[in-house]
């Protein structure tokens, strides 16, 4: 309601007339009600996961300060007090190599030429639709592709008898497949938001389109591009469903290999997340603890990756303004 | 096809051509008129929308000639095709012929990069690149394969752009951190590092203060003589100013979809457009009747 101000009072009135249409109608209890709302889902996630943290620290403890560098650097064993991580690093190790080296360039590449190059038709929004689409679908489902196509064609190349195509090769090939269209997503988004009038300034010197793409539109998505990489690291790193699938071990490997003997690529493997689901189950004492201290171990992983993510983006950020 | 354009050789840089448009020292009065853009029948279309219809009009050399009308009459459309620029929208179309020295852009055989490195664009807002103050200016010459001093046409182009004095001292420093107006000329000294002939100007001041546009509108007559420049303004006083002929755009409504499609209504020198135009449409316009 517009103030009022009636000519006819005299001044004083005036005044006060003023006074009571500024300070009318209390607190805005709608508004509080709803800010406290908000406070308390926020302190809903931070509380459940803040219970998690500490309780998986907590029985994880023991194993680390009893134990650390033997926990890190032992094998898989039937006993926990003798069981170590070291085979389930070499081989997540070796899937988060598959997926840089495949899952990336093609992922970028993908992205720029969606981006870039492909004109707006019928088609070029299928792809992406289903490009969507394909980041959605549950990881189990990648497993059995990877079953079916990777583990079988690499049946012939695989150590006979023992590994059968269920190799880390196969398993980096389905993981790489799995955040492909996450890297393509993240990336295109990236790409999508580099602002027209930069591309302008490119081409109105007289650049080519890879010379527009190259110097300025990549540069400028950099930091959003590096970001969705990371994160599709850390995805590919937690994945066990698709691994249960494509035959990851989870008794004891027959070798134990150095983190980048080549050799290791023909035999059976074994990673992480399937090293903690496996421990996980076993009632057998002590498997509880060294379960947590695998956990805390990838946690830490997913960490450091996401810190360097950060850290990447700012770097790239600051070379922007 | 004269002897001094070759657009359609992609990647080499024709000594003969950088060289020759600024030649010449034939005095403003002697100087026979020279048509630069030849634009004939021109309508340009996004997909099925015409967005600006029959534009006829010449550009002469070393003048400045200015695009007014209402907002949507396609002058910016119009601009857009004389570098090729339309290109980068997918759905853009043109029909009728742009003419630059005879050679019809649009032909086949024509490169648009070799296009751009001959015309060059200063854009709406200020858009330097998030690079350096000599690198933003050096970038033109760079990919166009210059060969030579890059730090004296650093140099030149910024004294070009009247910028040199302010930043010379940080070349190093990111050309975002400079003010709206210095952004704006630094875009000038990167359009004009390549040597280009003609500069296309699309509303450079509407994102600018009075003193930076009148700077602006100072090195635009400082700088005429080696260049021809066509500048789209929405400001009638500052066409007025800096122009030596104008064409005035409008829109109509077109009846069946009720969209607007721009046109072009007359083409004269400033002088006649703003004291006795032959058309009413642009007379009310200019008066302030409307737009």
């Amino acid at each position: 309601m517009a103030l009022t101000t009636p000519a006819a009072v005299g001044p004083r009135a005036a005044e006060r007339s003023v006074a009571d249409q500024l300070t009318r109608g209390g607190a805005d209890w709608a508004g509080i009600v709803f800010q406290w709302l908000l406070i308390a889902s926020l302190g809903f996630s931070v509380l459940v996961l803040a219970t998690l943290i500490i309780d998986v620290v907590g029985t994880a403890a023991p194993v680390f300060s009893d134990r650390f560098v033997d926990f890190m650097t032992g094998t898989l064993r039937t006993r926990a007090s003798e069981a170590g991580l070291y085979q389930g690093l070499v081989g997540s190790f070796w899937i988060c190599a598959f997926v840089v080296i495949l899952a990336f360039p093609l992922g970028i590449g993908a992205a720029i030429y969606l981006e870039e190059y492909a004109a707006d038709t019928r088609a070029t929004r299928f792809v992406n639709v289903n490009i969507r689409n394909l980041a959605g679908v549950p990881s189990i489902v990648y497993g059995i592709l990877g079953f079916t196509i990777f583990t079988k064609a690499l049946r012939s190349l695989t150590s006979a008898g023992t590994a059968n195509g269920r190799t880390v090769v196969s398993a980096g090939l389905t993981l790489a497949i799995l955040v492909l269209p996450i890297v393509i997503i993240t990336a295109s988004e990236a790409i999508r938001a580099v602002p027209s009038s930069l591309r302008e300034a490119g081409y109105g010197v007289g650049a080519t389109r890879w010379e527009v793409i190259r110097s300025h539109v990549l540069p400028y998505a950099a930091p959003g591009i590096i970001t969705g990489l990371i994160l599709s690291i850390a995805r590919a790193l937690g994945e066990a469903a698709p691994l249960i699938l494509v035959g990851a071990t989870t008794g004891r490997l027959a070798s134990d290999p150095s983190l980048l003997d080549l050799e290791q690529l023909r035999e059976r493997f074994t990673a992480l997340p399937i090293i903690v689901t496996e421990w996980t189950k076993n009632p057998q004492e002590g498997f509880d603890e060294i379960a947590a201290a695998a956990i805390v171990v990838m946690l830490v992983i997913v960490i450091i990756l996401n810190t360097v993510a950060i850290l990447l983006r700012n770097r790239y950020e600051r070379k922007r303004s | 096809m004269p002897a001094d354009v070759n657009l359609t050789e992609p990647e080499t840089v024709d000594d003969s051509v950088n060289v020759t448009p600024s030649v010449e020292p034939v005095t403003p009065a002697t100087r026979p008129t020279e048509v630069v853009f030849d634009v004939a029948d021109l309508s340009v279309y996004y997909g099925t929308f015409r967005a600006v219809r029959d534009v006829t009009v010449q550009i002469n050399r070393h003048e400045i000639t200015a695009f007014i009308g209402p907002s949507g009459c396609g002058k910016t459309t119009v601009l857009r095709c004389f570098n090729r620029m339309n290109d980068l929208i997918d759905i853009a179309r043109v029909e009728g012929k742009v003419t630059y020295h005879g050679v019809d852009l649009y032909d086949r055989e024509v490169n648009p990069v070799e296009v751009r490195r001959r015309i060059g664009m200063v854009f709406q807002k200020p858009n330097p690149f998030p690079k350096s103050i000599y690198e933003n200016v050096a970038y033109g010459p760079k990919v166009a394969g210059v060969k030579g001093n890059m730090d004296d046409i650093v140099e030149r182009a910024l004294r070009g752009a009247g910028l040199w004095d302010e930043v010379k001292s940080r070349l190093k420093a990111s050309g975002m951190g400079l003010s709206g107006g210095q952004q704006q000329r630094l875009c000038i000294a990167r359009a004009i590092a390549t040597d280009p002939e003609v500069l296309l100007m699309d509303e450079p001041c509407s994102a600018l203060d009075p003193i930076a546009t009148a700077r602006i509108e100072d090195l635009m007559q400082e700088i005429k003589d080696q260049y021809t420049i066509v500048i789209v303004t929405h400001n009638m006083q500052q066409a007025a100013r800096v122009s030596d002929r104008t064409a005035f755009f409008t829109t109509e409504v077109n009846p069946e979809s009720d969209t607007r499609t721009g046109l072009l209504i007359e083409v004269d020198t400033t002088d006649t457009i703003f004291s006795n135009p032959s058309d009413e449409r642009t007379e009310n316009y200019v008066t302030g009747r409307f737009g």
